[in-house]
């Protein structure tokens, strides 16, 4: 009963059991795969992709959607760059590419909200707009990256692990708090469950929506600065298709495409199996050209897991309300 | 005569060219029952919605209890106790009932309206006694809105109006699509608001029902009120008449 309860309450719980399924089988398959070196590889580009999946879940959960994510992802590390190349210090570089991300996230939420333009199709033409922009700005040719910065605080090596781990499980656990604890985070999951009764209780939907466009954008921004700092490079053609990789991880850890169901902790798993599977690929030379396939198939599958493990523990529950 | 509850003078309500109300005078007195009639499209749910704070009037002024009232927000409306039910834009399926009852209004441990840590077991609490108290029962106020029937929502729906002391309940359609039995428990429910003082304005194209629970009938037609009538003065033909 508990285990149902938890399947239905907990819409991340059918991922992580694919996760722990997939995890014994990958082990079986290689015996490289559960080495702590592996997992280290693995990680290592975990923070930044779990970052925008994160974002994006949340604003699924207020029941908006955002394909402009790859682009910011560009976008912003590359004004924060440019920023530096121009003589700025290192953070104010950093709240200069941010702002922009801001603004990238309000100019959705101005074009979903009040211009009544699907976010679907408004964060597409983002998509673009702000993928050109990288490259006009860049001029072409993107700036040296400078070598003599510190950056141990954010990409440094820990044992095993890169700073940015830390960083993600700090973002993560705080926006977890966020949503699950706080009003605001309630008012997240009311819009995207029904945005007219949230309305008609008083919430500020528009509010609501603002602030998890401009998140979300601001975490795409801040994913890219990081992937800028661990590579020590920047192109204008960064994070190109990470918008779909995040929109995968999301759904794969339980988000409903239509709002109001999602969590934090099932955008990171989702981004893990991803990782997981690109990588079993990988050790176990299979052709490369068969992620795309594993990813498509995963996607459906966690679905109708999902999708089934809810109804059932539905049609558990309905009897069970009543008293009389 | 004591001062009506609420009273509109010249409201006008444009949709774009849409004139869905044209100059609506009316008085809402303290603690009936009033039936809200009229054919489709005749402007019963704009008026509710001005009321309630989801649309602004166009011209013309809202006077509760004798102040005139400026409602722009759903907020405004609750600030002033006026609660509406929704039929299905109550609730959000999702969440869970105690939830549903406080959205917009969570008990907070601390913190501001916006950026204040939730307090869970004080919100279930509340909202199961506020459930009780309407004389609905509830195993769990954790279950999700979804899992409950269309009338069970309607007494969540009611029982967050009574926790939050509001003063003027307005219902539109609060028993379509139910069945016999729930219909029964709403129009109970609309008794109970009624013996505790309280002005609910019902609307429903059922004019059984409308006229059962009702102290006072108020037809509109295209946008304009065409007859306010006790109860007793009228009949269900009767009613039918005005409204078509
Ligand atoms: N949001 C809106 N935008 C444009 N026109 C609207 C809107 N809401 C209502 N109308 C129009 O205003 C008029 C009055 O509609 P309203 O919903 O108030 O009627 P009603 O009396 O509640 O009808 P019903 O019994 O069908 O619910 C109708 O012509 C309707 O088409
Ligand atoms: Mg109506």
């Amino acid at each position: 009963m508990h285990f149902k309860k938890m399947l239905q309450t907990k819409p991340e719980a059918s991922a992580f059991l694919m996760l722990m399924a997939m995890t014994f089988v990958f082990s079986l398959l290689s015996p490289t795969f559960l080495t702590l070196g592996n997992f280290q590889i693995v990680l290592q580009p975990i923070p930044e992709i779990a970052l925008v999946a994160i974002g994006v879940t949340i604003l699924m959960i207020s029941g908006e959607f955002d394909l402009s994510v790859g682009s910011v992802f560009a976008l912003s590390p590359m004004v924060m760059v440019l920023l530096m190349a121009a003589g700025f210090p290192l953070p104010v570089s950093m709240i200069g590419g941010l702002v922009v991300a801001a603004l990238v996230g309000l100019a959705n939420a101005f074009i979903t909200i009040r211009l009544g333009i699907p976010s679907f199709i408004a964060t597409l033409g983002m998509l673009f707009m702000a993928r050109s922009m990288t490259v006009v700005i860049s001029d072409g040719f993107p700036p040296p990256f400078p070598r003599d910065l510190d950056l141990w605080w954010i990409v440094g090596k820990v044992d095993l692990l890169r700073v940015s781990v830390f960083w993600l499980l700090g973002i993560g656990i705080l926006l977890g708090i966020w949503l699950r604890k706080f009003d605001f985070g309630s008012w997240i999951f009311a819009t995207g469950g029904s945005q007219e009764s949230a309305r008609n209780m008083g919430i500020n939907v528009n509010l609501v929506k603002t602030t998890t466009f401009m998140l979300c954008s601001m975490l795409a921004g801040f994913a890219g600065m990081i992937q800028v700092f661990r590579i020590k490079a920047i192109v204008p053609s960064m994070g190109t298709g990470y918008e779909l990789t995040a929109i995968a991880a999301t759904v794969i850890g339980g988000a409903a495409l239509a709002g109001g169901v999602g969590s934090v902790i099932g955008a990171v798993i989702g981004a893990l199996l991803l990782a997981f599977i690109e990588n079993i690929i990988i050790l176990t030379r299979v052709d490369a050209n068969w992620f795309r396939f594993a990813v498509g198939a995963i996607i459906v599958i966690a679905v109708t897991i999902n999708k089934m493990t809810r109804d059932v523990a539905a049609r558990a529950k309905y009897k069970e309300v009543e008293d009389d | 005569m004591t001062k009506p509850h609420l009273s509109v003078r010249g409201l006008h309500k444009w949709y774009g060219s849409v004139h869905a109300l044209r100059g609506l005078d009316l008085d809402i007195p303290q603690g009936q029952v009033i039936g809200l009639i009229g054919d489709n499209g005749a402007g019963k749910s704009t008026f509710i919605k001005i009321l309630s704070g989801v649309h602004k009037q166009t011209e013309g002024q809202i006077f509760f209890e004798g102040k005139e009232a400026h409602i722009a927000r759903p907020r405004d409306a609750m600030n002033l106790g006026i609660e509406t039910i929704y039929q299905y834009t109550a609730m959000v399926p999702e969440m869970s009932i105690a939830r549903n009852v406080f959205i917009g209004r969570e008990k907070r441990k601390w913190g501001v309206r916006g950026f204040g840590m939730l307090d869970h077991a004080a919100m279930a609490e509340e909202a199961m006694a506020a459930i009780a108290d309407v004389g609905l029962h509830l195993r769990s106020a954790d279950a999700p809105v979804k899992d409950l029937s269309g009338g069970q929502r309607q007494g969540v729906a009611i029982a967050r109006a009574m926790h939050f002391r509001s003063r003027m309940l307005i219902l539109d359609e609060p028993t379509n699509h139910l069945s016999v039995k729930e219909t029964n428990k709403v129009l109970e429910y609309v008794r109970q608001m009624r013996e505790q003082g309280i002005t609910v304005i019902f609307i429903s194209h059922n004019l059984h029902h409308v006229h059962e629970v009702s102290d006072r009938i108020v037809a509109f037609s295209r946008g304009n009120k065409v007859a306010d009538l006790l109860s007793e003065e009228t009949t269900v033909p009767h009613m039918i008449d005005l409204i078509t």
